[in-house]
């Protein structure tokens, strides 16, 4: 299990220091993915199921899905045709396909073991973390709720268009 | 944070990518980039209040996660609408086209 920690540390490190030195954003949001899956799986060996679900989910998934977006919605050129043959090609995702597989091996030999977590390590459920954050730290979900609203209330504002462009845009 | 991995490792595997994503902070100039940088850094944040959760065992070091993670979620979410709206404005994603204020 020692091993499964070290090799995943060096997977999250290498991912995340292609994903800043990348020239195309697509291939470091590539990178930056297998890191945070790197990241979960470091959160699994330490005890801590939910968040490494959340990491996969909100940050691998969510937040990740919102970058692409915008920067596909940035790139609306006469050639993005061009530059998306290009992502396609082999050598944009050989990298964080081999990394990936390597945290893929790593979840099948988690799995078939008996010891999911590293030795000395205490597994906190779900229902442990639940019964914290409904307990004795309600605050923070309201404050949460208040955080995210906040959000969507700002980008919904800064997102919207002008009405001048618009009419620059529909003429 | 174990008996066979030190906590010292999980922190300094923290500190790597808390550093990693200051260098890219600082080298990029385009702002998706510098937007990226941040998410790394407040990952690594994270992962640092989950591995002090470990070493003693307690369910609140992962709160501190999730609080993380909210505040992430809203941050990009507002990043990325200034994203839009500045590359509507100045045409391009080049952080430094808007280093002059107004008036």
């Amino acid at each position: 299990m020692n091993a499964i920690f070290y090799i995943t540390a060096a997977v999250a490190v290498v991912s995340t220091g292609l994903a800043i030195t990348r020239a195309n954003a697509i291939h470091s949001l590539l990178w930056l993915v297998t890191s945070l899956l790197a990241v979960s799986v470091i959160f699994f060996v330490l005890g801590a199921p939910f968040v490494a679900a959340l990491e996969v989910i909100i940050y691998a998934g969510a937040i990740m899905v919102l970058f692409v977006f915008v920067i596909m919605m940035l790139n609306l050129g006469p050639d993005a045709a061009e530059q998306e043959r290009e992502w396609l090609s082999a050598r944009a995702w050989t990298g964080p396909g081999i990394l990936a597989l390597i945290l893929l091996a790593e979840m099948v030999y988690i799995l078939k073991g008996n010891v999911s977590t590293l030795e000395g390590a205490r597994m906190i459920s779900p229902k442990e973390l639940s019964l914290a954050l409904y307990g004795p730290y309600i605050l923070v979900v309201e404050l949460a709720s208040l955080l995210l609203l906040a959000g969507l209330v700002g980008a919904y504002h800064l997102g919207r268009r002008d009405p001048a462009s618009a009419k620059e845009l529909k003429s | 944070m174990t008996a066979s991995v030190p906590i010292e490792h999980g922190l300094a595997l923290a500190a790597i990518l808390f550093a990693l994503g200051l260098i890219g902070l600082l080298v990029r100039r385009n702002i998706v980039y510098s937007l990226l940088s941040i998410e790394v850094m407040l990952n690594a944040a994270g992962l640092a209040f989950v591995v002090a959760g470990a070493r003693w065992g307690q369910s609140d070091g992962q709160i501190m996660f999730l609080i993380i993670v909210t505040m992430a979620a809203a941050e990009v979410a507002v990043g990325l609408a200034l994203v839009l709206r500045f590359s509507r404005l100045f045409k391009t994603l080049d952080g430094d086209a808007a280093s002059r204020m107004r008036g």
